[in-house]
């Protein structure tokens, strides 16, 4: 696969993490108690776990297990 | 008392694991002791290496931060963290594990000596690397001497909760080595990783739910700021980002990254590793939030008064009285002080225990250390060809039980926030550092030049900040953005300035592709 792809990816997530548009707010309350500012950042560790998901699948170094 | 027994009978599990592990371990020299034998299963390795980078801050200092400063605290070391830290596993981490194993590294300073073709620039690479890592051994300490003064309600002092703590690290880091120190830290994760839900759902049935807890933070112009990011710049919280590429450059999890058995285990470690970071450091920040709005516990108003007191104190104030409320306004305890309101005595000692197993972190980079001096210093400089192969070993422990005294003693003497002391030297200097590792993985042309004028850069910039307060903090941002920047700079320009490496060296390192 095409390497610009996986950092296209990785950047825009990168980008997300600054997330300006929640910045001076704390609603709404996610389940009813969780800023969404909070409740932004913890969906987004999920998000980072789905993106490393994909990136083990297109951009494993495989090349690096016979270096050796 | 009940909680500071469960919590012994903990530090008694852990031990036993560590000597344990002693008793499993071929002895079979220093690749066994400082490397497990580079034969650590996919469970261990994750579980290890997530509990290696978790330290006492990870509970006690991150919900010290969040009752300061509110959520900010997740966006600023959490989420960055989950972000960075898998991607440079996956592509630096997995590269330095190809070429440990080719080339029979055991630490980041012999890849260093081999790939620039040096040997006195890879000393002074050490010589800072050491030095950047103490303040993160004393660390553990601190917490220790916190959690257990907090757990056991005061009965043990913060000199012997310290002590004791250093005593049980010291202990099966000296008799386990890499085996030990994996699988205590495996066990140790599991624990704080339990401890989080549990702690949120038992203190928020204790607080009558937390919706009541948001909407009081939020009626009070003083603390709705605190669910919000209003008072910090976004430059700031963009300059956190970099503070996660220290972790690839700690020579602890540079180092364990070589422990693996298999390449293919890196893959569920980078996957898990971001659910890993939501599932302890969202409770502990959220419950460090939400312990401003318990105004009816003494400690905490405590704390309160004395925040509101430093905030209206006249910039003429005595530096002293700063400091003293200061310390008096620190949310560092606010998790135990919770939990002794709000969980029954039994589930506090487990919980308790649960902090400890996050706040003994330290043995990772106690081991490290050791294996550095052992490697970089008493290998390198012929010790190992005189004495042999057991000799070393044998420093290398010796070597495990005076750092941990030193780190003792000045634990006892550095009255300094836990989160304070880790960000402005260790963190920041070693994400200053990182630029050394990538220069040496991904770029041909860098030179032993080039990773001089970095490290020395780095020892200065970490000593001047350490000294001028602001100092490098241009445009809001964290001083952490131009050290790096910095860096990255100097390898480059001297690099380019000076003789690369042989072709031969090179070209052990990078094959033209389709080889």
């Amino acid at each position: 696969m095409n390497k610009l792809l996986p950092a296209l990816a990785v950047a825009i997530l990168y980008v997300l993490h600054q997330d300006l548009w929640f910045w001076r707010t704390a609603r709404p309350l996610v389940f009813g108690f969780l800023p969404v500012g909070l409740a932004w950042h913890g969906a987004y560790c999920i998000a980072v776990a789905l993106l490393m998901w994909w990136l083990t699948r297109v951009a494993w170094p495989a090349n690096l297990d016979d270096h050796r | 008392m009940i909680p500071a027994v469960i919590v012994f009978a903990y530090l008694a599990v852990v031990l036993y694991i560590g000597i344990f592990a002693f008793r499993r371990t071929p002895h079979g020299g220093a690749q066994e002791y400082f490397l497990a034998g580079r034969s650590l299963g996919p469970a261990v390795f994750l579980l290890s290496l997530f509990g290696t980078n978790m330290t006492a801050f990870t509970i006690l200092g991150s919900a010290g931060h969040a009752f300061a400063n509110g959520i900010v605290t997740f966006g600023l070391m959490a989420s960055s963290s989950a972000f960075i830290i898998p991607l440079t596993l996956l592509f630096a981490g997995t590269r330095m594990w190809a070429l440990g194993k080719s080339h029979g590294f055991i630490t980041p300073v012999q890849m260093f000596r081999h790939r620039w073709e040096c040997g006195h620039i890879g000393t002074a690479i050490f010589v800072v690397q050491a030095a950047l890592l103490v303040p993160y051994i004393i660390i553990g300490v601190m917490g220790g001497g916190t959690a257990l003064t907090g757990i056991s309600g005061g009965v043990v002092p913060y000199w012997l909760g310290g002590a004791i703590v250093a005593v049980v690290v010291m202990s099966y880091v000296f008799f386990g080595g890499m085996r030990g120190t994996a699988w205590v830290n495996a066990f140790q994760t599991i624990m704080f990783l339990s401890f989080g839900a549990i702690a949120i759902f038992v203190i928020g049935r204790g607080m009558g739910g937390y919706a009541a807890a948001m909407n009081t933070l939020l009626s009070s112009p003083a603390t709705a700021p605190l669910l919000t990011r209003e008072r910090i710049s976004p430059l700031f919280f963009f300059s956190y980002t970099f503070i996660p590429l220290s972790t690839i450059a700690f020579p602890h999890i540079a180092i364990f990254c070589l422990t693996a058995k298999r390449m293919v285990q890196f893959k569920r470690t980078v996957i898990f590793y971001p659910i890993c970071i939501l599932a302890i450091w969202l409770p502990c920040v959220f419950l460090g939030v939400a312990a401003n709005s318990l105004r009816d516990v003494p400690r905490i108003e405590q704390k309160l008064e004395a925040r509101a007191a430093l905030a209206s104190l006249p910039s003429s104030a005595p530096a002293d009285q700063r400091a003293s409320l200061r310390r008096q306004a620190a949310g560092d305890d606010v998790v135990l002080v919770m939990l002794d309101r709000y969980a029954p005595l039994w589930l506090a000692g487990l919980l308790g225990a649960g902090i400890m197993a996050a706040v003994m972190a330290s043995d990772s980079q106690i081991l490290a250390l050791s294996t550095m001096f052992t490697q970089d210093v008493f290998a390198f400089y012929g010790g190992t060809a005189r004495f042999g192969e057991k000799v070393q070993v044998q420093t290398g422990r010796v070597f495990v039980v005076v750092l941990t005294a030193v780190a003792y003693a000045i634990a006892l003497r550095v009255p300094q926030g836990i989160f304070d002391l880790a960000v402005q030297f260790a963190f920041s200097g070693y994400s200053a550092l990182s630029p050394l590792l990538f220069a040496a993985l991904f770029w041909k042309r860098s030179t032993k030049w080039g990773a001089l004028a970095v490290t020395l850069w780095v020892a200065f910039a970490v000593i001047y900040t350490s000294q001028v307060p602001g100092a490098l903090a241009w445009y809001g941002l964290m001083p952490v953005v131009p050290m790096t920047l910095t860096s990255v700079v100097l390898m480059v320009v001297v690099s380019l300035a000076t003789p690369a490496p042989s072709t031969a060296t090179v070209g052990a390192y990078f094959r033209p592709a389709g080889q």
